[in-house]
């Protein structure tokens, strides 16, 4: 017996066509699942130069192999595609009970492609397939759309991912919503379902998922479970990741007013601890979660009274100190329209972060922004700015853009304060104080993204000099982003990391107990790095050229200017070194690119034979 | 002997469910909610509970089965179900209040209660429960439980400190 199915489901919006494919088992072995699955369907059902919003682009989403199971945090889901943002691989994760669903129903996987002549959802009912209007939908916020959906059915047991507004108007960077609260947020694949005319994907599942070796994987999960009330899972467990506002101010990596600080001087005003302590209501667990991380807070007086979100750290810089707001109350209000309105809540703040560094420069005037008074720390015209992107009026059209295009359209100096990596608007974290970090964003398959290498981990628990460039940083990059690419594979939850002694040998140790598929740790490892290599095939496929891998000019010309961390700056040089290390760490020429050795030892072999008949 | 059933506090339940995934491992040998005899219910972002068997004085289960398959042993309060007799009409879920009765759609179909796991040392969900959430209690631990609980809510209220 085994949890995995191995079928494929094939939707085709155009022509109302679906299909159930068997995968090829390997793929199980070779990709695992999750990420690396998406992916490689992604690869393979997507034309070359697809237009990210055009008809021929795909999602792929993927279920964990692990999903529906008694594995901790398993219940897992991964979607890939063409981002709109990047024009690279959007991959993207989020957990909980419709990854559960789709893979109850019977599928490991989901591909969607083509575009439905108008508002469509599909619901999928374990073996039957249907589309079905949406119309009464459209415009509907992704919580609203979901309750309307159950509504309609008659069956709390169905689960939901949807679109919000943001999605439906193509904002680049709309995300994709499950289960009420949880999203896969970055690179935009909520506008990709946007430009299919695909408003939800509800799922019935009901099959029961069988595990190789039941008494095996419930003794390891039972012990998994205690090991995840321990000391590894504090930090999420009590205050969540937003406590790391004052850690990271303190280290002076905070990034302030569009990353031209690193330290914020109301930081206590907007830290876990007090959001804790004045907001909170519950902490609450995705599906099959042992640890529980999800801080539900909500506001109980002022101007933003009732407003009500599960707050995590990088929503919280985005639209906090990289804003310049100080009122955790604002901060809640505007990370709670992100989710209504669909869109992905980095690049939303980011991206206003940086409208907002314009207008203190001239180079948006109140004309531009209709009257909004758009310096840093006016957190009601934040607020006003998130709901007009993600509705596409006046500047927040121009802002749904994302700010890499936003800047191309403004000119002047406005790029060089974009603060994006390859379209992907960046994460919480100053890159010039933390050098292992700054290779793992340039580097990275999906721009910038702190989630797919998790590369400031070396920095910043003292494994190396943080604010010191070397060629082995390179190594460094690579073992962090394979070890993320498993993880994302097999799909455990990074949160529960710190609960393994040796993650490579007990993960194969789930993974076998749970699919009846033996890997040992080196093939679980080795999938990791397959996977990685897989992604970066994907870009090379679409144009990736060794100059997509840099930084934001601010971060080689701008020191930091105080705090623990001033003067602390990324040269040119620096960057270059640690990128030559990084492309021959992973065995690349030294323009980035695979050779065929490479992808033979890794059993990527066909991607070859891919490129050969392109050539 | 007491009778005693799965209490489950809605502070400490954050809504994973794995008491289903352990339940219906334990019974059924799978991963299957919906053979779950205790059943997870989230009602909004920070309201959810999980629901079993609650063992009733007059249970209303047993009333209602049309074909007698349902009865209620005497001495450990635990609802019997005579499967030559049950044939999944679905009368006693109908019936009751709690929802906590599941149907086995394996054939034959026949309605699936919580045993409390009388043969295992302890209740499986309540042993992989990771928010101690779920205890094995009768009603009369339960209301002292909540009298000691709104007797500190009091205390600390009056004395207005914030722990005790």
């Amino acid at each position: 017996m085994s949890t995995v199915s191995g079928r494929v489901l094939l939707v085709d919006m155009t022509t109302r066509a679906t299909e159930v494919q068997e995968l090829d088992p390997e793929y199980f072995r070779l990709y695992l699942g999750g990420v690396g699955l998406a992916t490689r369907l992604l690869y393979e059902h997507m034309p070359p130069g697809a237009d990210p919003l055009g008809p021929e682009n795909v999602l792929a989403f993927a279920t964990s192999p692990l999903a529906a199971s008694l594995v901790p945090t398993g219940s897992k889901f991964a979607v890939a595609t063409k981002s709109p943002l990047t024009g690279f691989l959007g991959d993207s994760i989020s957990s909980s009970y419709w990854a559960a669903a789709l893979k109850q129903a019977g599928y490991e996987a989901l591909v969607i492609r083509g575009r439905a002549e108008k508002p469509t959802y599909v619901l999928i009912d374990d073996d039957h397939i249907s589309f079905v209007d949406a119309e009464h939908l459209w415009g509907k916020g992704s919580y609203a759309t979901e309750e309307q959906i159950l509504a309609d059915l008659g069956d709390p047991e169905v689960r939901v991912a949807s679109i919000g507004p943001a999605g439906e108007k193509l904002v680049r960077f709309a995300c994709i919503t499950n289960d009420k609260e949880r999203q896969l947020g970055r690179t935009g694949p909520g506008a990709v379902m946007g430009s299919k005319n695909l408003k939800a994907i509800a799922v019935r599942g009901t099959k029961p998922i069988r595990a190789a070796d039941l008494d095996r994987l419930s003794q390891l999960a039972l012990d998994m479970n205690h090991k995840a009330q321990g000391m590894a899972t504090a930090k999420y467990r009590i205050i969540g990741t937003p406590t790391n506002v004052l850690v990271l101010n303190r280290l002076g990596i905070l990034p302030t007013h569009n990353f031209q600080a690193g330290t914020f001087a109301a930081a206590e005003q907007v830290s876990g601890e007090y959001l804790h302590e004045h907001h909170w209501q519950k902490t609450v667990a995705c599906a099959g979660c042992p640890i529980g991380c999800e801080q539900v807070v909500h506001v109980k007086n002022g101007q933003y009274e009732g407003a009500g979100v599960s707050l995590d750290y990088e929503p919280l810089f985005a639209l906090g100190p990289c804003c310049g707001v100080d009122d955790l109350a604002a901060i809640i209000k505007a990370a709670a329209l992100c989710d209504t309105l669909g869109m992905d809540s980095i690049s939303a703040g980011v991206t206003v972060a940086w409208a907002m560094e314009c207008y203190e420069r001239g180079l948006l005037t109140q004309e531009d922004t209709d009257g909004l008074e758009l310096n840093f720390g006016n957190h009601q015209a934040m607020v006003a700015l998130i709901e007009r992107i993600g509705r596409r009026q006046g500047l927040g059209d121009v802002l749904a853009e994302g700010c890499r295009r936003a800047a191309a359209q403004i000119g002047g100096d406005a790029e060089r304060f974009a603060m994006q990596v390859k379209g992907l608007e960046m994460p919480g974290y100053d890159p010039r104080a933390l050098k292992t970090y700054a290779l793992g964003l340039a580097v990275g398959t999906r721009g910038g993204c702190h989630n797919r290498s998790a590369a400031y981990e070396p920095d910043i628990k003292g494994e190396v000099d943080r604010f010191a460039a070397d060629r082995e940083r390179g190594v460094l990059a690579k073992r962090q982003e394979d070890f993320a690419a498993t993880l994302d594979s097999a799909m455990f939850c990074k949160f529960l990391r710190g609960c393994f002694q040796d993650f490579y040998a007990e993960g194969a140790e789930f993974y076998e107990a749970t699919t009846g598929l033996a890997l040992t740790a080196e093939e679980f490892k080795q999938a990791g790095e397959r996977v990685s290599n897989l992604k970066k095939a994907f870009n090379i496929r679409e144009g990736w050229t060794r100059a997509d891998d840099w930084l934001p000019a601010r971060f080689l010309e701008e020191p930091l200017p105080e705090g623990p961390s001033g003067g602390a700056v990324l040269t040119s040089d620096e960057l270059e070194t640690m990128i030559d290390g990084y492309y021959e760490a992973r065995g690349w020429t030294s323009e980035g690119l695979m050779t065929a050795e490479k992808l033979a030892t890794l059993g990527l072999e066909d991607l070859l034979e891919e490129r050969r008949k392109a050539v | 002997m007491r009778r005693e059933f799965i209490v489950c506090d809605p502070n400490k339940c954050n809504g994973c469910r794995i008491c289903e995934l352990a339940c219906s491992a334990i019974k059924e040998s799978t991963h299957d909610p919906m053979l779950s005899r205790i059943r997870n219910v989230r009602m909004t972002a920070i309201v959810m509970m999980s629901v079993s068997c609650r063992l009733c004085e007059k249970p209303a289960c047993v009333t209602a089965c049309p074909r007698l398959a349902l009865s209620q042993e005497a001495e450990t309060h635990l609802i019997k179900i005579e499967k030559s007799l049950c044939d999944g009409c679905g009368w006693c879920i109908e019936a009751c209040k709690f929802g906590a009765i599941a149907l086995n759609r394996d054939t034959p179909r026949t309605v699936e209660i919580c045993d409390l796991c009388y043969d295992l040392p302890q209740p499986r969900c309540v042993e992989f429960c990771p928010k101690d959430a779920l205890t094995l209690s009768s009603p009369e631990q339960v209301g002292q439980l909540t009298r000691r609980d709104t007797l500190i809510d009091l205390i600390t209220e009056l004395a207005g400190v914030e722990q005790l």
